[in-house]
């Protein structure tokens, strides 16, 4: 054993045993974080405390929940709700967490396409930040099957049907995902243990790969700009700390991420004492029926513009029947941005309103995707099929453009 | 043998027993998520069809599934390879999952159709796919005839003959 003198005070004691001093500068006091960033670069921060509200909100509707088909609505429904004292306020806490955490994280995505936040040294953070969303969907997705309501049922028997679309094993895979012929109680009860275990421990390790992935390259900056850290750290460490471009993560950067959390949260709670509609859909309040599909249904507001995808190509073209198409541009949908960094062939890292072309496709891309989304909610009639199919459309060009565009863009900056 | 060898040696074992207990438990754990024999096993649904009314949807479960069971009007053409005869009657039977994403589509009297509401696919009273994603007709499950009575998940003549001339 290493030699140990008596210690002259607790932090010493820890310090001997944990190494806490060192510890503490590489994860906090010497953490550099550039100044020239905004409020959109809390948005991490923001992330991380409300998986912390969902994982605390989630173990106490544990206590009462019951992964059965016979007793789930009941348990959610009346126990939870009317039973428990404030299980009303954990489950709209649940329910309104889960939704507005979309919201947070599609800020943060958009924030990381429109600052270039993807390439030169961040392709990892991003590709790990992509696997968090996929896991925050899969976490959505088998969260809204629990109170086994309508939309429950229905959502499930939907999202796992499109698993059949894949060539030859589809139609066994997808008895193999619910365990039986239809969505019951195996499909249940196998949703409930990922939802409450699997996926969430699986998170923690992708969210400490996240922060880990950002060590190297550091977070970007407004200005897209590249300077060198450990000299900006000697002139901070050296007293200068106006003329350095950086500053600490703890106490500095912080006090800035707690103010936009405390903001949030002002709005997190007015929406849980009184908007929390949104986020309970009223037909999930009738119990699953295998034999009753609601006259409309549509998932939650985050999954709509996929959902828009998926179901815009309503008919055959190219003798490729309308629901493969539809699979097809849903898998083209949801794998595409994850490829972000090498679908931008510029080598330009600066906000998207400072070049020229990108910044064009960067709006082109956002009104694509909230018009998905509002159509996304409609019934699939008429004009609305239409308006549908063009978005998808939409949204398949923009992506397959984009390498041509930013090579455009690069040679033109480039020949300035 | 030298030390390097012994290392190498005990290295190489034990990766090729990880190798054999990681695929076992792979298979192992794969097997977990399959459905059970009992689901597996799941028997067979008698209809009585000769109290059905003309031109009103019929329901019944089979396999956790809902079956159509459509009595035609004297109105109503049969379609060749959809429909089957009992007594004096032809009847549409079918499953009644949608052949896009498995809604369970309405039934709509007056158009003497059926509307899928999720992403607003049509079928004929047949079956036959005529509006929207649906890639094919709806399914016809299984069945064998008993006088006036059906019987779901058996494979009888009737079923092969209908299947032969679709
Ligand atoms: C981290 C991201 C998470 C997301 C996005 C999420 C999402 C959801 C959603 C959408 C629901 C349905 C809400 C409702 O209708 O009430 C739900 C329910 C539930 N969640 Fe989560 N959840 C998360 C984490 C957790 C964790 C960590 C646990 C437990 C350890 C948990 C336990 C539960 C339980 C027991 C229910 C069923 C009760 C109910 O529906 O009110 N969740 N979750
Ligand atoms: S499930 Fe019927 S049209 Fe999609």
């Amino acid at each position: 054993m290493a030699e140990f003198k008596k210690a002259d005070s607790m932090l010493e004691w820890f310090d001997q045993r944990l190494g806490v001093i060192n510890f503490s500068k590489v994860m906090m006091t010497e953490y550099w974080i550039p100044k020239n960033i905004n409020f959109l670069w809390a948005m991490g921060a923001l992330l991380m405390m409300m998986f912390g509200v969902l994982l605390i909100s989630g173990i106490f509707l544990l206590m009462y929940y019951k992964p059965d088909v016979a007793l789930a609505f009941d348990s959610v429904n009346y126990t939870i709700m009317h039973d428990v004292a404030y299980g009303w306020l954990f489950r709209h806490i649940h329910a309104v967490g889960a939704s507005v955490i979309f919201l947070v994280i599609y800020i943060h995505m958009f924030t990381g396409i429109y600052y270039g936040s993807y390439k030169k040294g961040r392709e990892m953070i991003w590709l790990s930040g992509m696997l968090l969303f996929v896991l925050f969907s899969a976490e959505g997705f088998s969260g809204y099957m629990l109170p086994w309501g309508q939309m429950s049922y229905w959502a499930a028997y939907v999202i796992t049907e499109i698993f059949g679309g894949i060539p030859v094993i589809g139609g066994d895979l997808v008895v193999w995902i619910r365990g039986n012929f239809y969505v019951s109680d195996s499909t249940l009860t196998r949703f409930f243990m990922l939802h409450v275990l699997l996926i969430p421990v699986v998170m923690l390790g992708a969210i400490a790969f996240h922060f880990y992935s950002l060590r190297f390259p550091h977070v970007n900056n407004e200005a897209g700009e590249f300077f060198d850290y450990d000299v900006e750290a000697e002139k901070y460490l050296a007293g200068d700390k106006k003329g350095s471009k950086v500053i600490p993560f703890w106490p500095v950067f912080l006090a800035k991420d707690f103010f936009v959390m405390g903001v949030f949260l002002i709005f997190f709670f007015y929406l849980v004492f009184y908007y929390y509609g949104f986020a309970m859909d009223p037909v999930n309040f009738d119990k699953a029926d295998g034999l009753k599909t609601p006259t409309h249904i549509y998932p939650e507001w985050y999954f709509l513009w996929s959902y828009e995808v998926l179901r815009g190509f309503f008919f055959e073209m190219f003798g490729i029947s309308g629901k493969d198409l539809g699979l097809m541009a849903f898998a083209f949908a949801n794998g595409i941005f994850l490829v972000m960094p090498w679908l931008d062939r510029s080598p330009t890292v600066a906000p998207a309103n400072q070049r020229p072309y990108f910044k064009i496709w960067f709006w082109l891309l956002m009104i694509d995707l909230i018009v998905l989304t509002i159509f996304g909610k409609l019934p699939p009639t008429g004009a609305n099929a239409w308006v549908g199919f063009a978005s998808s459309l939409s949204f398949i060009v923009l992506f397959l453009a984009l390498p041509v565009i930013t090579t455009l863009e690069a040679k033109k900056l480039g020949a300035k | 043998m030298t030390d390097e060898s012994r290392r190498g040696f005990i290295g190489k074992a034990f990766g090729a027993f990880a190798a054999v207990g990681g695929i076992a438990s792979l298979i192992a754990m794969k097997k977990t998520w399959d459905p059970l024999p009992s689901v597996m096993s799941a028997g067979f649904t008698t209809v009585d069809v000769s109290g059905l009314e003309e031109n009103k949807l019929e329901i019944v479960v089979w396999r956790g599934k809902p079956i159509f069971i459509l009595k035609y009007s004297a109105d109503m053409t049969p379609t060749e390879g959809r429909n089957i005869k009992i007594g004096d009657h032809y009847y549409s039977v079918m499953i009644g999952l949608c052949t896009h994403l498995g809604c369970i589509p309405a039934y709509r009297t007056v158009k003497k159709d059926f509307k899928c509401a999720c992403h607003g696919g049509e079928f004929s009273a047949d079956g036959k796919e005529t509006f929207g994603p649906p890639p094919r007709p709806l399914d016809i499950p299984p069945f064998n005839l008993d006088g006036e009575t059906l019987v779901l998940g058996e494979e009888g003549e009737a079923y092969r003959a209908l299947v032969a001339k679709a």
